[in-house]
């Protein structure tokens, strides 16, 4: 027996919710430094809290051991720059993100990461991790440097990027969080930041949740909180019998953290960024097809007649050779790497790719689909490399993908493993596994915005700091959240050391429970969680799109508060989960508010925000060059200017490396 | 075979996400434990395999199966409309296969590196 129509219809039953169920029964945790989200970032941040010598406590929403974007594990780590083979300088990795993103991204939060990336993957090896060769199966291979064992991607020559064996990072970060006495509260759907007298934008105290399995209320009581959820996949596409086996986010995407932190008064910037998503789960399961993107990078492809796909590097010269796709060609700096959220890449940093005309060849006959990889075609040591060693240890892979396909018989040796058949356009990005061409064209996902940080990590709330790749201003991916939570976490302990008593105040507690369990109070025939957030979704598709004006901005406004009020409001939960979905709902339509709020204050197009306005159609105008951080008081949004380089403006000194002295506490 | 039906809602797509095998299957529910996203619940019965209650909230990430302490107990199943995706062919000689096809080849034996 396995599924619940199974035991139903063997039984005749409907099994009775399997946990004991007190709605509302309230429990208090204090402690000095709260961390919302117990992915990789909140693990990292919960450790080194505990390190500093104060208390820690997670709030997650699954199951800390093996939950977040980055639980299911990592085969390389971006911007490890500071490892001893490295040829890349913190300055130059930062240099080259700024300059793609034209000052879109956070400079200071990527020179955090690729000043301490190396540090921080050095305290996973002694957690547990390997991130050496220490069997010497890769001995003399090109990518190996035989003195430390280490192994890289992407860039042979400058070695920045190290391969890692990491498929097992989550549970150990959780038995290390264990280990130094980090407090874990799993299943635990936060619904609110308290802060000080209740008052947007005051210090933030502590927050509130709901247990999800046992329908709990939770009053967390903190000197300094941390945020370090994840992303928010289900904002503009909400579709999970399709898209949750193909995503690289799970359902509990949900926005959770910037929903909580914008109501609590927190500044946020670039929210209006947005991006059609190659990744949001209409192309198939996670390197379940062949491709030469990110893990099956230098990748061969041959069509169905086996005749090769050639190579070429960023200016378009065929490549001759299998480690040339590895190397920076002649007037490229250095490899930046894929997967570090950045969208655009200056060409001196880009990657080596299939040939550029590979659509063009396609469509005239050229090339016959179906294509294939065949990995045959590579020495054996990268074969084993991208197979044995990446697809075992990426995010997803271990038993989804190399598992399933060894245990079906699947050879890389002899096998050529097919790629996603597509109209040739789909050809054009090379990640075929995630076949951005069968995306919606009206599907849009957030492009690279979040908190607004200091060199601290700290937002503009005393008290609030955050973390997490795909949550903050600046971020990246799976090394740049495990970083970045080290550091936040560092910080808001040392803040913790010497900040007064956390006081809560009680009318905020008794209205955010109120609001918590009004989906238990409803009639039974209420709308449930699936229909809502698909209407959620439908709302950011249309009225928040690729095309945006000022009016069609506010209808969506409005009909995000029409759900709100009507439909969300009238939603019934017949148990903790349902709850626990529903409230994420609520969380989804802050963060969609949010998103629209910060549309309508950018009145330009921006190319590299992929931001279109058709009432201000004209493209990257000189005077909007510039952030436009948003928050709200009174339940207002306040808006203000920023410079792109504010990192480097006072209060700030002028250098990176002189700020980061002043600042990282090291 | 039987006559007698209920009136259920239709399977959810996809329907499975995992599979017990009952005869390995302890019921320890460790795996209903660390599953991010409570996929499953444990059984009312006692020993018995964990219910698959929400398995369109399945992320597919395989940590059930990590999880495991008895090899063999449960399984990750793609959804139909991946497996199906899911093909290679062999080079010498063409043969083509898929991920849940009906008689498979023997597995390749390799562990991953590391």
């Amino acid at each position: 027996m396995s599924t619940w129509h199974e035991y139903v219809q063997k039984t005749g039953k409907v099994p009775d919710w399997p946990y004991p169920v007190n709605y509302g029964k309230e429990h208090e945790v204090v402690t000095d430094v709260l961390i919302i989200g117990g992915g990789v970032a909140g693990l990292q941040a919960a450790i080194n809290a505990r390190k500093k010598g104060v208390k820690a406590a997670v709030a997650e929403r699954g199951h800390a051991k093996r939950s977040g974007a980055g639980g299911a594990g990592v085969d390389h780590w971006h911007g490890a720059v500071t490892n001893p083979c490295s040829k890349v300088t913190p300055e130059m990795y930062t240099t080259a993100c700024y300059d793609s993103m034209r000052g879109y991204t956070g400079g200071h939060v990527r020179y955090i990461i690729t000043k301490e990336g190396w540090d921080t993957l050095q305290e996973c090896e002694q957690m547990g991790i390997q991130i050496r060769d220490v069997n010497d199966e890769f001995k003399g291979a090109d990518f190996r440097d035989d003195e430390t064992r280490l192994m890289f991607a992407y860039d042979y020559k400058n070695r920045h990027i190290v391969r890692v064996w990491g498929y097992n990072i989550k549970p150990k970060l959780y038995e290390e969080a264990r280990r130094v006495g980090v407090d874990i509260y799993n299943r635990m759907m936060v619904t609110s930041l308290l802060t000080e007298g209740g008052n947007q934008g005051g210090r933030v105290v502590g927050a509130t949740g709901v247990d999800t399995h046992t329908g709990e209320f939770y009053v967390f009581r903190a000197k300094a909180t941390v945020i370090a959820t994840g992303g928010a996949g289900r904002l503009s596409l909400f579709a999970p019998e399709v898209t949750t086996s193909s995503s690289m986010s799970d359902m509990n995407s949900a926005g959770v953290g910037q929903a909580i932190g914008w109501n609590a008064g927190a500044e946020f910037v670039c929210m209006e960024a947005s991006g059609h998503n190659r990744l949001s789960g209409f192309g198939y399961s996670p390197y379940s097809m062949g491709g030469t993107h990110n893990t099956y990078h230098g990748t061969a492809i041959v069509d169905a007649d086996g005749k090769e796909v050639p190579w070429a590097d960023v200016f378009g010269r065929e490549l001759q050779s299998v480690q040339e796709r590895f190397l920076p060609s002649e007037g490229q700096d250095f490899i930046l790497g894929e997967g570090i959220g950045i969208g655009p890449y200056l060409r001196q940093y880009r990657s080596n790719d299939l040939s550029r005309d590979l659509v063009e060849r396609i469509s005239k006959g050229e090339f016959k689909l179906p294509l294939y990889a065949d990995l045959s075609l590579l020495p054996e040591s990268e074969r084993r490399c991208i197979w044995g060693m990446m697809v075992g240890n990426e995010g997803k892979t271990r038993i989804p993908i190399y598992d399933t396909y060894t245990r079906a018989g699947f050879d890389p040796d002899k096998d050529l493993m097919q790629a996603p058949v597509m109209p040739p356009e789909g050809y054009a990005h090379s990640n075929f596994w995630g076949a951005g061409i069968n995306t919606p064209p009206t599907a849009r996902s957030l492009g690279g915005g979040g908190f607004l940080l200091d060199w601290n990590l700290k937002t503009n709330l005393e008290g609030l700091y955050a973390a997490a790749g795909s949550t903050i201003f600046g971020g990246g991916c799976h090394g740049e959240s495990h970083t970045t939570g080290r550091y936040a976490g560092r910080h808001a302990a040392d803040y913790a050391k010497t900040a007064p008593e956390p006081k809560t105040n009680r009318n905020q507690i008794e209205a955010e429970k109120a609001r918590a369990y009004n989906a238990t109070r409803q009639s039974k025939k209420g709308n449930g969680w699936k229909e809502i957030n698909a209407a959620i979704a439908r709302v950011m598709r249309d009225y928040c799109g690729r095309h945006k004006n000022e009016l069609v901005l506010n209808l969506g406004l409005r009909l995000l508060n029409e759900l709100k009020t009507t439909e969300l409001a009238s939603a019934y939960a017949s148990n903790p989960h349902e709850l626990g979905r529903l409230l994420e709902c609520h969380a989804l339509i802050s963060l969609g508010e949010m998103v629209i709020k910060a549309s309508l204050e950018r009145k330009a197009s921006n190319s590299i925000l992929d931001f279109h306005r058709l009432d201000y159609p004209q493209m990257d105008p000189p005077e909007w060059n510039k952030l436009l951080p948003i928050r709200q008081e009174d339940n207002k949004a306040r808006v203000r200017e920023l410079p792109l380089d504010f990192h480097l403006k006072p209060p700030y000194a002028a250098s990176y490396e002189e700020n980061y002295q002043k600042y990282s506490g090291v | 075979m039987s006559d007698k039906a209920f009136m259920v809602p239709n399977p959810p797509t996809p329907n499975k996400a995992v599979e017990f095998n009952p005869e390995i299957c302890i019921g320890c529910n460790l795996c209903v434990d660390v599953c991010p996203t409570d996929v499953m619940m444990p059984n009312p019965e006692k020993k018995k395999p964990p219910i698959v209650i929400y398995p369109e909230e399945c992320w597919y990430c395989g940590g059930c199966v990590e999880e495991c302490p008895r090899p063999g107990a449960i399984a990750m199943l793609h959804p139909t409309q991946q497996r199906i995706s899911m093909n290679w062919k062999r080079k010498d000689t063409s043969e083509l296969f898929r991920i849940g096809m009906k008689n498979p080849p023997p597995p390749n034996t390799r562990p991953p590196s590391g």
